[in-house]
């Protein structure tokens, strides 16, 4: 026991006295929750709109007002004709240009029809769709306000509700996302690393030629970064909730206990990888390309596996971070228990056996 | 009592299309309490078979034995009892001198008061810089400092792997001295160095080029077997000279060393060589010197 402190002891000597481990390690959640909820937002916020509004009349104006009055756009600009309308466009100044028709309140009221037209910069098409959701139902409710007192014959009304997030926020998927990320990279390349360091500078060689049991190397190096993992959980969350404003609905001890599992697996996976590769250079590459990108791209935290050829989606299945994201999802955003994410959680058990099993299996007793 | 047994080692390394063989069927024992030198330049193999008797290695042939013990079925025994400084200085850099001790000390089960007695003449030279962290010391005090975690668990056989290269020349001697009163402690020491003048600080030495031993002696054994008579020429014109030297019926080599050529003639006949040069109208010293362990070295390399 003495010895396994010893060891311990040592490991975070080795972190706390270099200066790019101790940023890598504490900084980075801090600045991936910030650069995720400030700077990288597919959010639509005051979106920048032009009208031209060839009626001028009551209708037209109360209709335009309820537009800006919205969070979702600004209207910067009167334009009065459809080159006019382009160059804006070209520019890149709007995002939604709205055309109100001649006539729209004479129409409006003689023939019970009018039309308004939305034209959106489709170049990023998510944000034109959802810029034009947004104002059909704009329009919708205006439409609602002003027939309010009339009887319509048939009306069939449609009432949305954005369940776990009514305001469609983006940080609701994002945190699961980050948490994911920060816990892979810190735990499966640092312990890699860490490992594959003692191998490149000797150490490990004398380290051999002693009676230190190879299992408690092992397992002496990945206890500090399982510490600092769950100090990372604690800043995350606690980022997330009173910055971001993302509630924790399920049960915060099954929110932990979950994180620090995925939190073993990363290790395993780390200590797996350690023993395969021969340089620091190797392990940093194949945790960052082997696992980072997957983690970003096939955790369903970038793109909805659903849409996925199955290619893909099978491929998906092998990354522990999918399984992990949506935990996260079900239990922190949801609000669900442990009924509903059993299954995820006994893959990632599954998967820090089989990735712990093989980093003992497979770690060196000899240099070769 | 014999401690080391190496009986026929074969190492090679690389795959199938391009095998280098590092060691060529070794063979030697070392005795206990012996302090035997494995002398040979870079490449010779001296880190390969460190490396297969401190267990780190497998031999594709042979068997060896260290303290009584299999090098690969007991392994595990082997590692409690040797103490093994590789030829790169492999402790935590970024450890303190203190730290780096303590560690060794606990991962071999002891501590540094229990064998301070056995470290203490080499600790106490680093003592004064023992906050100082491992990779800011001096080349000199690394190597002590080596030594130290090498000894702490009071092993009983030590192997080091060129513990002198790269340190100056004073610290050499130093080292030296610490080794041989390591010996009498009883400590089986295995050291190897590529510098052929250290050669006659061992009890006995082995000589070793391209994987084969060449011989097995003490210095003085070795020395004596060298058995033909030997020139140190010097002028003013080296490199004609060496080529002049080299082109004589009577002369087996001739090489630099030092300030002077080295002349192995091959059945005397030193007279015949003064009147050639003369003739040639050299300006040349020559006079006859001893052969050390370098020129057997040089002796043994030509005759393979």
């Amino acid at each position: 026991m003495k010895q396994f402190i010893s060891f311990v002891k040592k490991e975070f000597h080795h972190i706390f006295r270099d200066k790019r481990t101790m940023i890598i390690l504490l900084a980075m959640p801090v600045v991936q929750i910030i650069i995720f909820g400030f700077a990288l937002t597919n959010e639509v916020k005051n979106s920048k709109i032009a009208v031209w509004d060839q009626s001028k009349d009551e209708a037209s104006a109360s209709l335009l007002s309820q537009l800006d009055a919205s969070r979702y756009f600004e209207i910067v600009k009167p334009v009065f004709s459809t080159a006019e309308m382009e160059a804006e466009f070209k520019k890149g100044k709007i995002r939604m240009a709205v055309v109100i028709p001649p006539k729209f309140q004479e129409e409006l009221v003689h023939f019970n029809k009018a039309q308004v037209q939305f034209i959106a910069d489709a170049s990023d098409p998510n944000v034109a769709n959802t810029l034009t959701t947004y104002a059909s139902s704009v329009v919708q409710d205006y439409q609602s306000r002003i027939t309010g007192e009339k009887k319509m014959p048939y009306a069939i009304s449609t009432r949305v509700r954005m369940l776990y997030n009514p305001e469609l926020k983006g940080a609701y998927n994002f945190v699961p996302g980050v948490m994911a990320m920060v816990l892979l990279l810190v735990c499966t390349m640092m312990t890699a690393i860490t490992v594959v360091r003692e191998r490149e500078t000797g150490t490990m060689e004398i380290m051999l030629v002693s009676p230190a049991k190879p299992f408690r190397i092992v397992i002496a190096k990945a206890v500090p970064y399982f510490l600092l993992s769950a100090v990372n959980i604690a800043s995350i969350l606690l980022l997330s909730v009173y910055v971001l404003d993302v509630p924790v609905n399920g049960s915060l001890a099954l929110l932990v206990g979950e994180s620090l599992l995925f939190t073993l697996v990363s290790l395993a996976l780390g200590l797996f990888i350690s023993t395969k590769v021969a340089t620091q250079q190797t392990a940093l590459f194949i945790s960052l390309v082997g696992l980072l990108l997957p983690t970003v791209m096939l955790s369903g935290f970038m793109f909805p596996i659903e849409n996925m050829p199955p290619p893909l989606q099978a491929v998906s299945h092998a990354v522990p971070a999918r399984w992990f994201y949506n935990i996260v999802r079900s239990v922190m955003i949801k609000g669900t228990g442990l009924e509903v994410v059993w299954k995820d959680t006994l893959i990632l058990v599954g998967m820090f056996l089989f990735f712990g099993g093989l980093a003992i299996k497979n770690f060196k007793i000899r240099l070769s | 009592m014999t401690t080391v047994s190496i009986s026929n080692i074969v190492k090679r390394y690389g795959s199938k299309k391009t095998v280098t063989t590092a060691l060529h069927g070794i063979s030697f024992d070392v005795q206990q309490g012996e302090l035997f030198g494995l002398i040979g330049p870079d490449g010779a193999g001296k880190t390969s078979l460190f490396r297969i008797l401190t267990t780190l290695l497998l031999a594709e042939e042979g068997t060896a034995t260290v303290d009584g013990f299999d090098v690969v079925k007991e392994y595990k025994e082997i590692r409690k009892r040797v103490g093994y400084m590789p030829g790169r200085f492999s402790l935590y850099q970024d450890l303190t001198v203190k730290e780096n001790l303590d560690f060794f000390a606990t991962i071999f089960n002891t501590t540094i008061e229990e064998n301070y007695d056995l470290i203490k003449e080499i600790y106490q030279q680093i003592e004064p810089f023992k906050d100082r962290r491992a990779g800011k010391l001096s080349g000199g005090m690394k190597q002590k400092l080596a030594l130290s975690c090498a000894l702490i668990h009071r092993p009983s056989v030590l192997f080091l792997d060129e513990p002198t290269t790269g340190v100056d020349a004073v610290s050499r001697k130093e080292f030296w001295e610490m080794l041989k009163r390591l010996r009498e402690q009883g400590i089986t020491i295995l050291v190897s160095t590529p510098y052929m003048d250290e050669a006659s600080l061992c009890d006995r030495v082995a000589l070793i080029q391209s994987g084969r031993i060449m011989q097995i002696d003490t210095p003085a054994g070795i020395v004596q077997q060298f058995g033909k008579k030997l020139l140190a020429v010097k002028s003013n014109n080296m490199l004609e000279l060496l080529k002049i030297l080299n082109d004589q019926e009577i002369v087996e080599n001739a090489y630099p060393f030092g300030e002077y050529h080295h002349v192995v003639l091959k059945n005397g006949g030193e007279d015949v060589l003064r009147n050639e040069l003369n003739r040639k109208g050299m300006l040349f010293e020559m006079e006859e010197a001893e052969a050390n362990i370098e020129d057997c070295f040089i002796r043994l390399m030509n005759n393979d």
